[in-house]
């Protein structure tokens, strides 16, 4: 019984099953599927080894299915399928062996939401402040920050379209979703009525 | 917005900060030695200048990090920011250094804080 709740809590990012996303006019809002996330914290000197560590702060490395994003001198959110999870714990500690580390498996506490579209950016800007042009948040930006009353985790996929994932905590995503939902109806161009 | 300028992650929206109180507080390296005064004063007693004050600052919704910064009380305006157990470059602004004069020692971890 445990395990059944545990896998519904995997596969559904929210808590219930979502509507399809009607790709609205410049914007696709659409929950990410369950995906295995590693928080890793580490001091002193970087080894490249298996994981890319030693890039700049805020960014991400890596594609939109296997990923790791550098949220500070000591921190790294690590994204990537499911099934990929045991492999990496085991890939991790033979890396950092005889190195102080800790690498938390936290799957269940985060869920990925995507905003693509011309008006992803906008969207965004509706809660959270931070400049997203092309020039202070380019593609392979990766940042914690706040979307209105919530801590998130906001990655910019390189692509033609923006492309960006909001990561944030399992009690937030139902907010996070509604948020995004309603900015993506104010970020539409206002259609004109004709005059009668 | 305001903008702070956090020593990691440049400037950023004053909404992701969390302010520390006062910086640059040495902790007594023998508290026990203190008479009450003397350490009543350690915890609780902060100078509330009208001008530039040292504060610690911590990027909470971003890299996590603890940093100083100076800050003007008047304006409002971030002088300059820096990393945690660093000094300042223009520290001769500062309105009111707050070194008591009974607690100038310190080990070095305690001088970095
Ligand atoms: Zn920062």
């Amino acid at each position: 019984m445990l395990e059944v709740r545990y896998r519904t809590a995997r596969t559904l990012p929210l808590g219930r099953p979502v509507a399809p996303a009607l790709p609205r006019g410049g914007i696709l809002i659409q929950p990410a599927e369950a995906e295995a996330r590693f928080s890793l914290r580490l001091r002193g000197p970087l080894s490249p080894g298996g994981f890319p560590l030693d890039r700049p702060i805020n960014t991400v490395t890596g594609d939109d299915r296997r990923w790791v994003a550098r949220l500070g001198p000591d921190e790294w959110l690590i994204g990537m399928p499911e099934g990929e999870a045991d492999l990496l714990a085991e890939a991790a500690a033979a890396d950092l062996r005889g190195r102080a580390h800790s690498l938390v498996d936290i799957s269940h506490r985060n869920v990925g939401i995507d905003v693509t579209g011309a008006l992803a950016a906008d969207v965004l800007n509706a809660g959270c402040p931070l400049d997203l042009g092309d020039a202070a948040f380019p593609p392979g930006s990766a940042t914690r920050t706040l979307l209105g009353k919530a801590e998130i985790v906001l990655i910019r996929h390189a692509g033609a379209v923006p492309s960006y994932r909001v990561e944030c905590w399992r009690s937030f995503a139902t907010y996070v979703h509604g948020f995004l939902q309603e900015a993506a109806i104010a970020a539409q161009p206002v259609e004109r009525v004709p005059a009668r | 917005m305001l903008l702070i300028a956090c020593p990691h992650c440049g400037n950023r929206p004053e909404t992701e900060f969390r302010c520390g109180g006062q910086a640059h507080i040495v902790r007594p390296v023998d508290p026990a030695a203190l008479d009450d005064q003397s350490w009543s004063e350690h915890l609780f007693v902060r100078s509330n200048p009208r001008g530039v004050h040292a504060e610690r600052w911590c990027h909470s919704h971003g890299c996590g990090r603890w940093f100083n910064a100076l800050r003007d009380t008047v304006s409002d305006r971030f002088l300059e920011t820096y990393p945690a157990g660093a000094q300042p470059t223009r520290s001769s602004e500062i309105t009111s250094p707050e070194v008591p004069a009974t607690v100038t020692q310190s080990t070095v971890t305690q001088a970095r804080a």
